[in-house]
């Protein structure tokens, strides 16, 4: 394939980023980030599948068949299981403003510069080989493009002619313009992430592509390709995990573990899944999205490995650069140009994202606390800090980019890719303690951290970097075979006689297991300053501490006019007065000059944005007079906040009751006036019901005292109207008397055992005459008048026998005339006893049964009314119910009407009641 | 010339009433015991005048009424509200109807009397 078309196909892909890009900010600027959604957020991780995963995944799956996996299975179990630890970080980060891994750890341990300086330092130092690595990969690729038959030439070419150092400057041009354009105070690049997200799916779809390709195109699928495998005993080990010797477990797991340290603490990962995050609900999306591409990238390794081995044979060649030698071989060109496109997005993507992120570490921990401390020793003399800090980035970048270089010029070619990645993981793997230890141990001191780290890095240095160098021939390997000075307990790949574990596993347990210890003890041994526990809080208690209440750890004067010179120089005028207008709008504005401690801390927050942690202490304490806080005030501002808070949720709880009490009284209020209206209506309706009787009794008497000639035969009947509607007259004010009173609760109740039985009878009785006149027949069905349990109720008699009387008359009247059957039935229970009268006529209907019972309501045919009030049954129901009973009706129009109530027994001995 | 009345009311000694009062004045007298038959009997008789009753089963007094206003035909029909329902608002309410007078039972024989005359007089 010419060199021409590759070069273009490169170039064009990098501008397409480039574009997308700058899509990315212009859109951010205008308010609709391109990156609010958490698709983006999740794709954007992806940036860990490097060239590594490219070409060294393959290389490692044809060699070690599944154990390219653990890598990958890090990850996965770090986004599944520790997403909460993840969450947290991410939340103290948005408080803190975090610009980088540095800027977490140093200002865990008290916002320190020593700490952010080692940090840095460590992370370039594990940075540069992996970068390195990414070159080493699209160079062969490159090479296998453009002249495949040549083979890899071992003679170094001199940088000048290396098309590799071009892609070097090439990348660092483009770095730059992504990610050193303008300070931000929030350390976000959109554009940058929105493009890394792009560049993930392009990754994702050329590796699966080629998968697809090798899998069903040149074989025939998974179970053909793995078949043919079993068939050569040489490629049947690789698929099984023991590799023909029992299987090392404590080198899987320390990879795995690895791998989950790594994907958090690595410059660019720690950059994109904490610094970019947008929302911190993004991470959930993430936490199954990311494990899922990982999953995707991963599926058709092996199969690539096996189909590559199984093709060439036993022919040499790289089984690194599968991915494209096999698609050439078969003659397709342009996917095997897709392919590269994709290696070459996978590194450009780690390249630009973790040079800015080293970039970011540089500026803000190394050089700039250095340009302050001469700045204040030449007085105010340097000018535009913005300027200065952002051409610091862009050339940390170019160096970085340089020096990776220089390492892959000179000791790349001695060791598989792999193992380059690989020891690059165990270096930053050495931030882990005290990044992760610090944010739930509230002990853990600066001193700790750094001793730690020390230790860690130096075991690192002794184990790790020193043998892969004395190997790659540049220092004799004397030390590694025998130990240093012939020490074997001190030999680098054998400490203290741990034989039996590869290299990586014994560093790796060496390196954390005296970073953790020394970490620890060194945090035992001395008590934490105030600045360091109350930075320590912050961390542990991110995200139950409310905002509003936040203790401000902060005593001193400053003025408000040097804050704001401090804000227009990093800021700008315009930016520093939206920044200014923000703190008014949310607390009031400061009218004195004097700053308040909240509005210093809101200015250093908002500092620590664009410069980090520790220079914007840095500044802020350069234009003020602080006190120095011990812990004691340490300590006693907690307290006094968390008395605030107590108050405050004390207050919450009050005024809350307060609205459940006005809301009751508004509901009892309602309900009053319900009343009140009820009241209304019954006055109307008795008002009503009395006026109707008299409305007669005075139209007839007027009449016939107006004509003393009426004849006999026309006064009688008025006469008898008169009297009858007399009555009727004061049976009705008898009774709403009656009702009346037992509602207010005056009426006279004189209780007395009752035989149920007798009553009914004496009931009965006095309704004879009138079951005789209307025809009505009446069965009736009592228990034995010995039978136990004796049917006695405490009660007022006469009360009782009113509500028989009622409903026996409402049956009467009721039933057909001359054709009327009334059963009348009372049954004993355990507890009650029932009365029920049932009767042969019209039934009630279902909506009648419901207001039956309601004042003034006569349900059935109107004609028979007048002979009722209305109120008979209400009546009847307030007795019962005084007594603890029920009363109801059962009916079916048509069908006749069941009335029915019961009443409680009244509990005795055997024999003693005496009826009445 | 006789006129005709019609009485509407559900209480039957209250009609016994009322009609014996209306013949012993002079008057044609028409019964009708609900609202429905109150209505209809009116549509058809087209009385003189009617002494309506609020409370009746069928259609309410007001709802009579309303149904009598509503018909051109039966503008010369005079309505006397006569009801024990005697609120304020009852009374405003009936008036809106178009009643023409409201009296509250009990009411005095005379001033009935007197009043079915004034307004009788209006329709010679």
């Amino acid at each position: 394939m010419s060199t021409a078309l590759v070069l273009a196909v490169s170039l064009g892909y990098l501008a397409l980023l480039f574009v997308i890009a700058y899509a990315g900010d212009r859109r951010a600027a205008r308010g609709l980030s391109l990156i609010s959604s958490p698709w983006t957020y999740a794709l954007s991780l992806g940036v860990y599948c490097t060239a590594w995963t490219y070409f060294g995944s393959v290389g490692r799956a044809a060699s070690g068949g599944l154990w390219f996996l653990p890598i990958y299975l890090g990850p996965t179990m770090a986004m599944v299981l520790g997403w909460l630890v993840l969450r947290k970080i991410v939340r103290i980060a948005k408080v803190q403003r975090i610009t980088s891994i540095a800027d977490f750890i140093a200002s865990r341990y008290g916002k320190s510069r020593l700490l952010a300086v080692s940090v840095t330092l460590i992370a370039i130092v594990g940075v540069v080989p992996y970068i390195a690595l990414q070159l080493k990969g699209v160079s062969a690729a490159y090479g296998l493009l453009t002249s495949p038959g040549v083979a890899e030439s071992t003679t170094q070419v001199p940088w000048s002619r290396d098309g590799t150092f071009y892609l070097a400057l090439v990348l660092a041009g483009f770095t730059m313009i992504f990610g050193a354009r303008h300070l931000d105070t929030t350390e976000r690049h959109e554009g940058m992430v929105a493009a890394i997200a792009f560049e993930s799916l392009v990754k994702l779809v050329a590796f699966l592509a080629v998968g697809v390709f090798v899998t069903y195109g040149l074989y025939d699928g998974f179970t053909d390709i793995f078949a043919r495998a079993q068939a050569q005993p040489e490629l049947r080990a690789l698929l099984r995990l023991e590799q023909g010797t029992a299987f090392a477990w404590p080198q899987w797991f320390t990879m795995t573990v690895l791998a989950m340290l790594a994907v958090v603490m690595l410059p660019r990962q720690f950059q994109i899944m904490v610094v970019e995050n947008v929302h911190e609900d993004h991470l959930r999306r993430a936490s199954w999205v990311f494990p899922a591409y990982l999953l995707a990238i991963n599926i058709f390794v092996l199969p690539i490995a096996l189909g590559g081995l199984l093709y060439f044979g036993g022919q040499a060649t790289h089984p690194d650069n599968f991915v494209l030698s096999l698609p050439l071989a078969a003659g397709q060109q342009a996917l095997a140009l897709f392919v590269f496109v994709g290696g070459l997005s996978a590194a450009t993507g780690m390249v630009i994202v973790e040079s800015i992120a080293i970039s970011i570490m540089v500026s803000n921990e190394l050089v700039l606390p250095l340009l302050l401390r001469w700045r204040t020793a030449l007085g105010d003399g340097l000018p535009d800090l913005t300027r200065i800090l952002l051409n610091i980035r862009r050339i940390t970048i170019l160096l970085l980019l340089l020096l990776g270089y220089a390492y892959f010029h000179v000791a790349s070619e001695a060791y598989a890719l792999v193992s380059i990645g690989l020891i690059s993981f165990a270096a930053v793997a050495q931030f882990a303690p005290a990044a992760l230890i610090g944010m739930y141990w509230r002990a853990g001191t600066r001193l700790g951290a750094l001793g730690g780290l020390m230790a860690g890095f130096g075991i690192w240095v002794y184990t790790l970097m020193l043998p892969s160098i004395a190997k790659s021939g540049w220092m004799g390997d004397a030390f590694v075979q025998e130990g240093p000075g012939g020490v074997a307990w001190l030999k680098p790949e054998a400490l203290f006689g741990l034989t039996g574990l590869d290299a990586l596993t014994h560093s790796l347990f060496w390196s954390l297991l005296l970073n953790v210890s020394v970490y620890v003890a060194l945090s035992l041994a001395r008590e934490p300053s105030a600045r360091e526990t109350s930075q320590a809080l912050m961390f542990v208690n991110a995200g139950r501490v409310s905002g509003g209440t936040t203790p401000v750890f902060w005593r001193g004067e400053a003025r408000v006019e040097d804050l704001r010179q401090l804000c227009v120089r990093f800021f700008g005028a315009e930016r520093a007065q939206a920044m200014f207008d923000e703190y008014a709008a949310r607390w009031g504005a400061t009218a004195a000059s004097v700053a308040d401690a909240r509005f210093v801390s809101f200015i250093e927050t908002k500092l620590a944005g664009a410069v980090g942690g520790a220079s914007a202490r840095v500044l802020v304490s350069s234009v003020s007079k602080e006190e120095s806080l011990t812990t004691e005030d340490v300590l006693s501002m907690l307290e006094e906040a968390s008395q605030l808070r107590a108050y405050s949720r004390a207050l919450e709880d009050k005024s809350r009751s307060l609205e459940e009490a006005t809301a009751r009284l508004r509901e009892a209020n309602e309900q009053l006036k319900g009343l009140d209206v009820l009241k209304d209506e019954f006055m109307s309706s008795v008002t009503h019901e009395l006026r109707t009787p008299l409305t007669s009794i005075r139209a007839l008497a007027e009449m016939m005292l107006d004509d003393p000639q009426m004849p006999p035969e026309q006064r009688q009947p008025f006469i008898a109207i008169v009297v009858a509607e007399a009555e009727r007259l004061s049976r009705l004010v008898n009774q709403v008397l009656d009702l009346a009173k037992i509602e207010a609760g005056r009426a006279e109740w004189h209780d007395a055992p009752v035989d149920m039985r007798a009553l009914v009878l004496q009931a009965v009785e006095v309704t004879r005459e009138l079951l005789r006149e209307h025809g009505c027949a009446i069965k009736l069905t009592l228990p034995a008048p010995d039978a136990l349990p004796a049917p006695i109720v405490c009660a007022d008699p006469d009360k009782l026998q009113q509500v028989m009387l009622n409903l026996l008359a409402n049956a009467v009247k009721f039933v057909p005339p001359q054709a009327g059957r009334v059963q009348l039935v009372l049954q004993v229970g355990q507890d009650e006893l029932t009365v029920s009268v049932t009767d042969n006529g019209p039934g009630v209907s279902d909506d009648d049964q419901r207001a039956a019972f309601d004042k003034f309501r006569q349900v059935g045919d109107p004609r028979e009314r007048r002979q009722g009030t209305g109120l008979g049954l209400p009546i009847s129901r307030q007795i019962v119910e005084h007594y603890g009973g029920r009363i109801g009706v059962r009916s079916r129009l048509g069908q006749g009407a069941t009335f029915h109530f019961s009443l409680p027994l009244l509990a005795q001995q055997a024999g003693n009641g005496e009826p009445t | 010339m006789t006129h005709k009345l019609l009485v509407a009311d559900d209480e039957p000694n209250i009609v016994i009433s009322l009609e014996y009062l209306m013949k012993r004045e002079g008057y044609e007298v028409l019964v009708a015991t609900d609202g429905d038959q109150a209505l209809e009997t009116i549509q058809r008789e087209q009385p003189a005048l009617v002494l309506l009753d609020v409370m009746m089963p069928g259609k309410t007094g007001f709802e009579v009424c309303q149904a009598v206003r509503a018909d051109p035909a039966l503008a010369g029909v005079r309505i006397l509200m006569l009801t024990a329902k005697g609120r304020d608002t009852d009374i405003s309410k009936g008036l809106a109807l178009g009643a023409n007078a409201y009296m509250i039972k009990p009411f005095s024989t005379r001033e009935l009397v007197q009043k079915v005359a004034e307004m009788l007089e209006g329709a010679a």
